[in-house]
């Protein structure tokens, strides 16, 4: 027997057993804590961008738009210039883009695998009123009929009937002066429109339902029968040549095509010299992001568990050595070393019960109360996201996960004891 | 040997035990043969680190001899699986050793029961036998008391009390009243003696008290490892 043996045994006993457990419970806590945490930012996370991915339900649909050189100046130096190009103003300006003619139209539809296509109307209206209690700013959602809304109350809009709906965003409930979000469904509003020559007019629209706000779909839907209606009274006054101007259509495919066969239609409108993404494409950026914060998020929980499996074993150790003339004794008095193995592996998992159980109730509690308040301030904009998201399974797998480190964390220690010899056991001090 | 007192309980043949190895290794027995009746009290004396210790150890079957053997009720001890080993420690042998061995931070009761619980016996019979052997040693009203905060005496009575508690047929007691003023040594010595006349339970306690070593029927004297002849150890009892 060594000197830091000694010291350890020493130190050790002057500890008593009470500290020692709730210290080693306290290393479990903190371990149990972390991880709790991390999984849950992850599954709140990514429950948040999933139900961000429901609301772009639609699985068969390419946006397409015109490839263009972002500063018109690419490999092959600047691209001349086209006086057919016509620049799409209004709203789309800082985009740059080119605007799609019919026979841009007619060459997306050509391409093999493409049902349909058509172009995505630009309507601009200019503001929202409830009976007289004022105009709002009206932010318009131009993809709505690809998505699927976040309904908060009321029904999706209904596409193939005559009559106009809107579905509203939930912060236009109390401005526009509805009691709550079921008063405002079946109500008219007025929707003020410009048309061509600069004169408002005023379309009915009826609320079909309240929509939450999501980051990948901003603004009110309209259905198509609003759209039409908006786009006419817009279109009041233009003259012929105008150019109509669409930059962005929508291209239908085969909802069955499998990933090659999209991959095919892509690489074949590339070809033609159009940019063309799926919704899935254009959400993968943000889930790839978000996917590398998850697993960054789990590294720290590794290692805060590897930490929590040494402080396990070193504490294990440690109790092991108190109390090796006890375990000598019980062998000395007849215990078997598969008892004596089964003693220490028991108390190893039981303190790792303790301390995951304990580290992953702090976690919720801590978790729940800072929701609320993220919730309540910065990030208030950002409706349905719970940034830490507490499940019984994830939870509960924690804890079993924290449950067999401590079991093998115990069983270098426990096989100790087991395989003392009760003599030298005994003989120890 | 054979004084016809009863069967032989246990037997050594020539047991060698050795500590260390290469040129740290000590001899602590070097051939050691005896034969131990039921119902004997047998006293091993000798000098410190004559062996006395390790010899117990080995009648005890807490070691294995290096060479020569060992019977228990006629069956040689290498025979015997580690689970009957275990059995008939945990409940045909009581132990008292040199140190106390209490666990500092359990009740008094709690110590003295613990071969009780590692045999499985019942809480509430535990508790009956623990509260019956403290009260046979005058320890009852401590029987709630941490271990830790006994005195010396009162420690190797709960000791004592500890191996009486599952009616052992042998007691092995290394210096049972080593730690005890005259009178509560008799105490011990009077309980341990009634004992073996009463219900014939065989004694075998290492000693340097040559009174408790005159009340044994027999005195075994070890030197240097060798058991020897009463008149070699000088001021041995006659
Ligand atoms: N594990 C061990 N390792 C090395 N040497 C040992 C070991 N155990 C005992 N010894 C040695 O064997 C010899 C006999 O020891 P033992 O404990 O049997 O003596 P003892 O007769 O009981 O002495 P005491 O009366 O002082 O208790 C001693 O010299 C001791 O140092
Ligand atoms: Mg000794």
């Amino acid at each position: 027997m060594n000197a830091a043996n000694i010291l350890t045994a020493a130190i050790a006993n002057s500890l008593r057993s009470k500290l020692r457990t709730v210290l080693t419970v306290v290393a479990i806590v903190i371990g149990a804590f972390t991880l709790t945490i991390t999984s849950a930012i992850g599954t709140g996370v990514s429950n948040y961008i999933e139900t961000q991915i429901g609301a772009f339900g639609a699985k068969d649909v390419l946006s397409v738009t015109k490839a263009t050189d972002d500063t018109g100046q690419g490999d092959e130096g600047p691209a001349p210039y086209d006086p057919d190009d016509a620049i799409v103003g209004a709203g789309f300006a800082q985009f740059d883009a080119e605007a799609l003619t019919e026979e841009d139209l007619a060459a997306i539809r050509a391409v093999e695998g493409i049902v349909d296509v058509s172009a995505v109307q630009q309507v601009n209206p200019r503001y929202a009123e409830y009976d007289g209690h004022g105009k709002f700013i009206l932010g318009v959602n131009d993809s709505a009929t690809l998505t699927t809304p976040d309904l908060s109350a009321g029904a999706p809009l209904d596409n193939s009937g005559g009559e106009p709906q809107i579905l509203l965003v939930t912060s236009y409930v109390d401005a526009l002066g509805f009691a709550d979000e079921q008063a405002a469904i079946g109500k008219t509003i007025q929707i003020g429109v410009v048309d061509y020559l600069g004169e408002m007019h005023e379309v009915n629209a009826t609320v079909a339902g309240i929509q939450n706000e999501t980051i990948l779909a901003t603004g009110a839907a309209l259905n198509q029968a609003l759209l039409d209606e908006l786009h006419t009274t817009q279109s009041v006054g233009r003259p012929q040549s105008a150019s109509e101007g669409a930059i962005l259509a929508t291209a239908r495919f085969d909802a069955n095509a499998t990933d090659e066969q999209v991959d095919d239609i892509q690489t074949a409108l590339a070809g033609k010299g159009f940019a063309a993404a799926t919704v899935a494409d254009q959400i993968g950026i943000i889930q790839t992001v978000v996917d590398a914060i998850v697993a960054l998020l789990n590294a720290f929980a590794v290692i805060a568990l590897i930490a929590a499996g040494f402080g396990i074993i070193n504490t294990l150790l440690m109790s092991v050595q108190e109390r090796t003339r006890e375990i000598g004794l019980m062998k000395a008095m007849g215990m078997g070393a598969g008892r004596i193995y089964a003693l220490f592996s028991a108390e190893a998992v039981f303190i790792g019960f303790l301390g995951s159980v304990l580290g992953a109730g702090a976690a919720i509690a801590v978790g729940t109360a800072a929701n609320g308040l993220l919730a309540g301030t910065f990030l208030a904009d950002l409706e349905g996201l719970q940034v830490l998201r507490f499940e019984v399974a994830p939870v509960a797998t924690i804890i079993l996960i924290v449950m067999a480190i401590a079991f093998l964390a115990g069983t270098l220690p426990a096989r100790r004891a087991a395989r003392q010899n009760p003599i030298e056991a005994l003989r120890y001090e | 040997m054979s004084d016809g007192v009863g069967e032989a309980i246990l037997e050594a043949i020539d047991i060698h035990r050795s500590y260390g190895r290469g040129s740290s290794r000590f001899e602590a027995l070097k051939g050691v043969s005896l034969r131990i009746d039921e119902g004997e009290s047998v006293a091993i004396v000798g000098k410190s680190g004559s062996g006395k210790s390790t010899l117990m150890h080995l009648l005890a079957l807490l070691d294995q001899p290096d060479d020569g053997a060992l019977r228990i009720d006629g069956v040689d001890s290498s025979q015997l699986s580690a689970r009957q080993l275990n059995r008939m420690r945990n409940q045909d042998f009581g132990f008292v050793f040199q140190q106390f061995f209490l666990t500092p931070n359990a009740t008094v009761l709690d110590n003295v029961v613990l071969p009780l619980k590692i045999a499985g016996v019942s809480r509430r019979e535990r508790k009956v036998r623990g509260m019956a052997v403290l009260t046979q040693l005058e320890m009852a009203d401590k029987a709630k008391s941490k271990a830790v905060n006994l005195s010396g005496g009162q420690k190797q009575r709960v000791v004592i009390a500890r191996a009486l508690v599952n009616n052992p047929r042998v007691i092995f007691a290394d210096e049972p009243t080593g730690n005890l003023d005259t009178g509560t040594g008799r105490l011990v010595e009077d309980i341990l003696f009634s004992l073996n006349k009463e219900y014939g339970m065989t004694l075998v306690v290492v000693t340097h008290d040559s009174e408790l070593a005159a009340r044994c029927d027999r005195q075994l004297f070890i030197r240097d490892g060798r058991a020897v002849p009463a008149t070699a150890i000088s001021g041995a009892p006659a």
